[in-house]
């Protein structure tokens, strides 16, 4: 049983009581994790919506609170958002090249299927080509 | 020359609305909901320079609502969401250049040495492939593609 405080509640300077809401996922040995979510959220926020949500929630909910919390102190216009915008970016910038890349494709696969030379069309293309030679020699 | 009547964060603050009052320019009092949702989910103010605050409080307002939707993962669900799509995308792109690669390979090949004059017109469909698809370390990558893991 463990008798020091948890992180959130060494930060606040109180006591830190067996049920304390927030020490299971503030724990002592790493303080600047509830630093950096009180710094952007406040203990009360994270407190009230850490309580709304059923037990085997509030891990994850922790997690993301600090990681958006992060976000938002490197980044103190745009947060976690930035992030967002910058992956749309990249998703419009892959699908330009997909469907580029997919153009190319179609359009080399048509030369593959159509080449340009046909032996027997060059053949009685060229026999045509004798008999047409023929009635211009006729007609000088 | 500014409204009289207190902006939405001195509203719900209920606290007098000054002329300087940082927050109004961004929290209209027509739009009480904008900061209402911010104020629930954010506890401190950040100092910023004036023309990032107006850009930092529709962000806010943005993670806010995304928080309130999803009161476990917030916006995190959403970059989780788009970062599968970016690796999707990725490997949907890869699989296409390497197609085009392979294509373009196979035009560029010289004709089959085994040919013969006479029988020109039998070979057309029994070309061999003289090609070999080209390792995962030939494939045109993007590095802008490339993202981090969401929880780094």
């Amino acid at each position: 049983m463990s008798f020091g405080r948890c992180a959130a509640c060494r930060y606040l300077r109180r006591r830190c009581t067996q049920d304390c809401i927030l020490s299971p996922y503030f724990p002592s040995n790493n303080p600047q994790r509830f630093a950096s979510v009180h710094r952007i959220y406040g203990a009360s926020n994270v407190t009230k919506l850490l309580q709304r949500l059923p037990t085997h929630l509030r891990a994850e909910a922790a997690d993301s609170l600090y990681f958006e919390a992060q976000c938002r102190l490197e980044d103190p216009v745009y947060g976690c958002v930035g992030l967002i915008f910058l992956l749309q970016q990249q998703i419009h910038s892959a699908e330009s090249q997909l469907f580029k890349t997919q153009a190319e494709i179609a359009v080399m696969k048509s030369q593959t299927q159509y080449p340009q030379t046909q032996p027997f069309r060059a053949i009685s293309g060229s026999n045509n080509l004798l008999l047409q030679q023929s009635d211009n020699d006729a007609n000088l | 020359m500014r409204s009289c009547s207190p902006c939405a964060a001195c509203k719900l603050l209920r606290r007098r609305c000054a002329e300087d009052c940082i927050f109004a320019p961004y929290f209209p009092s027509q739009d009480p909901h904008r900061f209402a949702i911010v104020h629930k989910v954010f506890g401190a103010s950040n100092e910023l320079p004036v023309d990032q605050r107006g850009d930092a409080a529709s962000s806010m307002v943005y993670e806010a609502n995304a928080r309130v939707r999803d009161p476990v993962y917030g916006c995190v669900g959403a970059i989780s969401y788009l970062q599968n799509q970016v690796s999707q995308l990725q490997m949907q792109l890869t699989v296409a250049q390497t197609e085009l690669l392979r294509i373009k390979m196979q035009q560029d090949s010289p004709s089959p040495p085994y040919l013969a004059p006479t029988n020109i017109f039998n070979n057309i469909d029994s070309q061999p492939e003289y090609l070999n698809f080209p390792s995962s370390t030939n494939v045109i990558q993007d590095p802008s593609l490339k993202t981090e893991s969401i929880w780094t």
